[in-house]
């Protein structure tokens, strides 16, 4: 994905890792060349956004979305990257905002939303989401009203989640691909409003 | 059949673990209450040492004023059982 990391220490410490990995039966060369084949060219913040889109124009999909997010990422061809966890969209609201965090590491479902920023794995917003997220949020731009519910959910296991923002208004004669392109990878996150 | 259900108030233990450990420090202690059956799936803590145990993982949601004593927001995390305790 970036060029130019071959000589830093991790770069090694990676080769040394996956040789490792692959003297011990754990893995094969082929597999893992196949895992970052898929992280860099077909994780994107492009895929979550196109599950949102499909969310805001059909809401029978919405409703399959928050019922069982794995079987609505298959169902746009999504299966196979986000095997392996539990996938929870969770719904924005005009009276609820959506917050996640990795408090332990940084987790979230990296093939709709691309791999992680480098904020979101920062010691920061990993100990302050939880604990001041109003304040966290203004330093993102989003100012919500006194009165919005505001959740965090911590992906400190299995499950991943996807935020599913607020349409935007008049977005009503947008076709699907428009909707998607309203949609960020920190509104997936829900450090933007979309 | 699972220890807990929605509507459970459980508390998060306390005791600091000897190793590795998905309970995070801040919710160690606290009341919250299970808003979810997530699924039942291996406990890291015995994961890491070679052992596969599973377990039933909860959501559960703790309020912002007991993690912190203030706040007005919700965190929800998962907690496997042996995570959780009944709380009165």
């Amino acid at each position: 994905m970036s060029d130019g990391h071959d000589e830093l220490p991790v770069a090694a410490r990676v080769r040394r890792l996956e040789e490792r990995l692959i003297a011990a039966g754990l893995a094969t060369d082929s597999e893992l060349d196949e895992i970052l084949e898929r992280v860099f060219t077909s994780a994107s913040p492009v895929n979550g956004a196109r599950m949102v889109a499909r969310a805001w124009k059909d809401p029978a999909y919405r409703d399959r979305l928050l019922a069982d997010g794995n079987a609505a990422a298959a169902e746009l061809g999504f299966g196979a990257g986000t095997r392996g966890y539990l996938l929870k969209a969770v719904q924005n609201t005009p009276a609820v905002h959506n917050l996640i965090v990795c408090t332990l590491c940084s987790c979230y479902p990296t093939a709709l939303l691309g791999p992680s920023p480098s904020w979101y794995k920062s010691f920061a917003y990993r100990s302050r989401a939880v604990r001041e997220p109003r304040a966290v949020l203004a330093e993102f731009g989003v100012e919500l009203p006194g009165g919005t519910e505001i959740q965090v959910w911590d992906a400190n296991s299995e499950t991943r989640y996807l935020v599913l923002p607020l349409p935007a208004e008049g977005a009503d004669g947008l076709d699907e691909g428009e909707l998607a392109s309203l949609v960020t990878r920190n509104g997936l996150i829900g450090t933007a409003v979309r | 059949m699972t220890r807990f259900a929605a509507g459970s108030r459980v508390r998060a233990r306390a005791a600091d673990p000897d190793g590795h450990t998905r309970l995070p420090r801040y919710v160690r202690g606290h009341v919250g209450e299970v808003i979810e059956v997530r699924a039942t799936w291996p406990l890291p803590d015995q994961a890491v040492r070679g052992i596969v145990h599973a377990e039933p993982v909860y959501a559960v949601r703790f309020p912002a004023a007991g993690l912190w004593g203030s706040g007005s927001h919700w965190v929800i995390i998962d907690m496997w059982e042996s995570y959780l305790e009944e709380a009165p």
